[in-house]
């Protein structure tokens, strides 16, 4: 190329129109997103990013743990089958629902951003309701492994309580990531000084926390 | 509001105690350089391991004196034993590949300069950056910590097969606790590069500065991109092997251990694992981990060639796509170290395509960077010999890839020197040129003084010829059929050889001598060195705009504008033959027509 | 400086070619019938690789020599052809010839892993562990014995984990610490390990396969010359990994015989 002057690339019309419908930061003390600095204008903000970077970790981490018990079960004969514990399918319905109600949460935040609201409605009633249920799945959990123990399954029972253990707490750790993300969120929203993309972060999280537990539930079914 | 903010990575405060601005730093610049740091103590521990084992391999009785010190039991009088040699030679491979080849060209470096070669004033999560290296650091820490076991660290080789990894100490000596101290140290270290690549990706991604299209990033930006999205995949794969090595070990399940085995006449407690499992897991990470070691390094070496040949690379582009292919295809092919591993044959022959195709993108990269010097007006210096010598090693440890690639010759030459000749040329001398020659360069710009170039010329004269009179004669004791990972050589057959590996030893002695120039550079020219002006290699990407060494937001509170390609060299402008990228000047090119 | 470089880089690769080209350090005389396929791939890899090696760093230096430092009135230059040329020399050069070494290669692996052993082969049982090979021959009645894992017992000997008492076929086993062949006859390899990974490394047979705990793993070669060669290991198997090795003898066919009664009356 021989002249090599351009002009700065024009700023992506798409990202912004996504940043945009986050409001203008008029309403509730809530900051709207963007900033005024040139340097981030035309970004999306890193946690927009962040989270999808983090979920890609979260899934080869489950894809490696998929095959090793793939494999494990193909190669062995010492594999006994067992039926999973009933309390499963009643956290599955909780997780379900804590997701539906994140989203009732999620919309409700969104109109308070734009709209000014008066105070006595909060909009984190709903994000409450999440943080009982998510917690309560995790507490469900905990009764599943319990009810495990007492038939006498433990992590090195056999091939198959190995890995009902390994994918059920691993599992269970990362939604107590997400119960931490959702605190986060309402202790910011407390202050007014959440961001939209923060919000739009956890609520992805924990979405495919649930995500995550349909497809265990499925592979612990078939597999195990 | 600012301080937890998604955006709290441009805008934190300079901070104003010692431990927030030198220990505890949120600074991507002081991560940056405590990472160099880490490396550079990692590399002489690695190399002074690599000195123990060499000796004993030449002088087989030879009493090493105060070796009894690091080791009575392993090293009774100071003369090696056996297991002593396996478990140095297996700290020696995980502190390079990991705390070194992985840290240095990736960590440190990138750390440092992506985010100014990007425009921003800091990675967008600080804590999470601050985070990764403690988190690193401490997983140094919990490998170290396994030399001071009573029976010493595990013996296993950095690759850590089943199931001698997982039966435990009945195995041999380190293999209890210095096992689980190996998967945790390794798992942690996981964990920190999975928190740096998050920073690294978003920070490409999200925090160019105005102007600064994906395609204007130059290729050091590019290189550690390409390496972090490899590093979030690879090393996602390896924590939770490491996990279930871990459980195996302390919790009695039988992941990777089979059923029936017999140690001392005790069938060990464990039934049906599968051995191939590991091996599968460890190297989905382990051949990608190959490229997360050179990859940096052909950014850097682009980068520095660059500016030292005073002309454009023939195609920028190309480059990247060649580096996203290597990355790509790296997932493909990990099974060639597996040839002869009882897996299914059919699965070594789909093996071999991948890999053999790996070569194409490899053969451009090279092609490139030599035929890019043709017409070109190049500067020597320490910098620029060390990313010349860098192609030359590639080329010399990626030919005898053709060789490992196919399963047929791998029956002859698989777990010989050729292979140690092969992953030491390719991953280990020419990675760490890559270091040598982004240190050289970027010295000035992260201390504010020059390094000697004398000091550095005579340092690269010695490593280059040095590395060539190790490594090579690695390959021809390879073709004969030398056995890696031996304590000594006692067969018949090998008795022969010896000569071979003691001139080996006296060339690594004298080259790894020839690393102290470095250090005493490195320090001296810290405290000592000619004070650097802000450009002082005449460069045009954005680290250079800045002041030397930069301010603690970067830019001095300005965001620079970038107007054009990374690499505007062989220019007539105002400043010389070059035109930096975040000047509005307009100019026209000296180089021909593409 | 740059020149002196230039000519460093041409000296050491010329060096480096000088043991090839006069083959100073090679594998040992190949003693099987597959290993001619292998050799063969070996040596044109070889000339391809070392043509490669040459070549780059032939262009490397010279290129180096003659751009380096040239003054500032240097008029600068792009290599005709610029990289498109490059990018199709590096595809139909190198990747075609790469893939057709691979193409070619397919065959030596075939002989040795993808086509059964013939019905006639001798089978030899061979046990590794920690840090030693054991072999074990059928005996008369052409059967092995079952192996049982909890009668291992070194003490007595009984390295397999027989139990000639209640196991008829285990009776006449043959059980020896090196390994006796006949030539020119094709020899069934079943192995398998009693701890951890292992490796069957016979240089001169052109033979390397890794022993897979838990697995039953098969291998098998004919060997063409008489002679004493070492079997070693190449899996790191823990402290005496350096001196885990056997003796293959290789035998004619009356000599073998003789062996195996020997062996039998012990």
């Amino acid at each position: 190329m021989a002249t090599t002057v351009h002009e700065p690339p024009q700023i992506d019309s798409r990202r912004l129109a996504g940043e945009r419908h986050s409001g203008n930061g008029a309403g509730g003390g809530i900051v709207p997103d963007g900033d005024l600095r040139v340097a981030v204008e035309y970004s999306p903000p890193p946690s927009s990013t962040a989270i999808w970077v983090v979920l890609f970790a979260i899934t080869m981490m489950f894809a490696a743990f998929t095959s090793a018990l793939v494999v494990r079960k193909g190669s062995s004969l010492d594999w006994q089958t067992f039926t999973l514990p009933s309390v499963l399918y009643f956290n599955t319905l909780v997780l379900v629902i804590s997701s539906v109600t994140l989203e009732l949460a999620r919309r409700r935040i969104a109109s308070f951003m734009v709209v000014l609201r008066s105070q006595g409605e909060s909009p984190a009633r709903w994000l409450y309701v999440t943080l009982f249920l998510g917690v309560l799945f995790v507490a469900g959990q905990y009764v599943a492994w319990s009810q495990l123990r007492a038939e006498g399954l433990y992590l090195a029972t056999n091939p198959s309580s190995s890995f009902f253990y390994l994918l059920t707490v691993t599992h269970a750790l990362h939604v107590l990531c997400g119960l931490g993300g959702l605190i986060y969120v309402i202790r910011k929203l407390s202050k007014s000084v959440l961001r939209r993309n923060q919000l739009d972060a956890a609520a992805r999280y924990w979405h495919f926390m649930g995500i995550l537990w349909l497809y265990l539930l499925l592979l612990l079914r078939m597999k195990l | 509001m600012h301080d937890m903010s998604v955006h709290a990575g441009q805008h934190h405060a300079p901070p104003t105690s010692f431990i927030r601005k030198h220990v505890f730093s949120l600074d991507h610049k002081v991560i940056g350089k405590q990472y160099y740091a880490l490396a550079l103590v990692a590399a002489f521990i690695g190399m002074f391991l690599s000195w123990l084992m060499r000796i004993h391999l030449a002088w087989n009785n030879a009493a090493i004196p105060g070796l009894q010190l690091l080791s009575k039991t392993g090293a009774p009088g100071g003369v090696m034993t056996p297991e002593y040699y396996l478990q140095l030679m297996t700290m020696h491979g995980t502190i390079m590949v990991f705390f070194v080849l992985t840290t240095a060209p990736f960590a440190a470096f990138g750390n440092y300069f992506l985010p100014i070669q990007v425009g921003a004033e800091d990675m967008p999560f600080p804590r999470f950056n601050m985070m990764s290296f403690w988190v690193t650091f401490t997983a140094f820490l919990v490998l170290m910590s396994s030399f001071f076991l009573g029976d010493g660290p595990t013996l296993g080789g950095w690759t850590q097969y089943a199931p001698l990894n997982a039966v435990g100490s009945v195995a041999g000596p380190g293999q209890g606790l210095g096992v689980v101290l190996w998967m945790a140290s390794i798992a942690l270290f996981c964990v920190g590069q999975l928190l740096g690549s998050l920073n690294f990706i978003t920070t490409t991604l999200d925090l160019r500065v105005k102007g600064l299209s994906l395609m204007r990033l130059p290729l050091s930006a590019w290189a550690w991109f390409i390496t972090s999205c490899m590093g979030l995949t690879a090393f996602a794969v390896l924590m939770p092997a490491c996990i279930l090595a871990i459980l195996d070990h302390v919790a009695g399940t039988s992941f990777f251990v089979a059923s029936n085995l017999v140690i001392n006449d005790q069938i060990q407690p464990h039934s049906g694992g599968s051995t191939l499992l590991w091996q599968h897991l460890f190297w989905f990470f382990g051949h990608p981990e190959v490229y997360i070691a050179i990859v940096p390094g052909m950014g850097i070496v682009s980068h520095v060639l660059l500016a030292n040949m005073r002309k454009q690379m023939l195609s920028q582009r190309t480059l990247i796509y060649s580096m996203g292919a290597l990355a790509l295809l790296s997932y493909m092919v990990y099974g060639h170290h597996m040839f002869v591993s009882g897996m299914n044959p059919y699965s070594s022959l789909a093996f071999s395509f991948p890999t053999l195709v790996i070569t194409i993108p490899s053969t451009i990269v090279v092609l490139i960077w030599t035929f890019s010097l043709y017409g070109s007006r190049l500067r020597i210096n320490s910098a620029s010999l060390f990313a010349l010598g860098f192609i030359s090693m590639f080329v010399s440890g990626g030919v005898s890839g053709f060789f490992l690639a196919q399963p047929s010759i791998d029956i002859m030459l698989h777990a010989t020197y050729f292979v140690v000749g092969h992953f030491h040329l390719v991953m280990g001398v020419a990675a760490m040129f890559g270091i040598f020659a982004g240190t050289y360069f970027w010295f000035p710009k992260m201390t504010g003084r020059m390094m000697n170039e004398t000091l550095g010329k005579a340092h690269f004269w010695l490593s280059f010829v040095g590395a060539y009179c190790i490594f090579m004669p690695f390959h021809y004791l390879g073709m004969a059929g030398n056995v890696r990972r031996y304590a000594s050589f006692v067969d018949d057959y090998l008795q022969p050889l010896i000569p071979v590996h003691r001139f080996i030893t006296v060339a690594a002695l004298c080259t790894g001598a020839a690393q102290l120039i470095f250090l005493y550079n490195l320090i001296h020219s810290r405290f000592r060195g000619e004070a650097a002006a802000d450009n002082p290699w005449e460069a045009t990407s954005l680290e250079w705009s800045t002041a030397t060494p930069p301010p603690f937001d970067n830019f001095g509170g300005k965001h620079p504008v970038v107007y054009h390609d990374p690499y505007q060299y062989g220019v007539q402008s105002s400043v010389g033959d070059y035109v930096m990228q975040a000047s509005p000047e307009q100019v026209k090119s000296d180089n021909e027509e593409k | 400086m740059a020149k002196f470089f230039a000519v460093t880089i041409i000296v050491i690769a010329i060096l480096s070619a000088i043991p090839i080209l006069r083959h100073t350090w090679v594998a040992p005389e190949d003693i099987s019938t597959h290993g001619a396929l292998i050799d063969e791939q070996m040596s044109e890899t070889m000339a391809e690789a070392g043509i490669s090696f040459l070549a780059a760093q032939f262009v490397l230096a010279i290129f180096i020599w003659k751009f380096s430092n040239p003054g500032p009135d240097a008029k600068l230059k792009n290599f005709p052809g610029g990289a498109k040329g490059l990018v199709i020399a590096a595809i139909l050069v190198v990747g075609v010839e790469v893939m057709a070494l691979g193409i070619f290669g397919v065959k030596a692996w075939a002989n040795v892993y993808l086509t059964p052993p013939s019905a006639d082969a001798l089978p030899i049982q061979v046990q590794a562990g920690q840090f030693a090979y054991y072999f074990r021959y059928a005996g008369a009645d052409g059967k092995f014995g079952a192996t049982h894992p909890e009668m291992i017992n070194e003490g007595t000997q009984n390295i397999f984990g027989l139990d000639p008492e209640h196991d008829v076929d285990a009776r006449d086993d043959i059980i020896a610490a090196e390994m006796a062949i006949p030539v020119n006859k094709e020899v069934h390899l079943l192995m398998h390990t009693k701890d951890v990974g292992h490796s069957f490394y016979v240089r001169e047979l052109r033979v390397q396969q890794d022993f897979v705990p838990g697995l039953d793993v098969s291998l098998h070669f004919t060997a063409t010359k008489v002679g004493k060669y070492e079997i070693v290991c190449t899996q790191l198997c823990g402290l005496g990994h350096y001196n885990m090795k056997a003796y293959l003898e290789v035998m004619s066919q009356p000599d073998f015989d003789n062996w195996l009664k020997q062996q039998a009356g012990q």
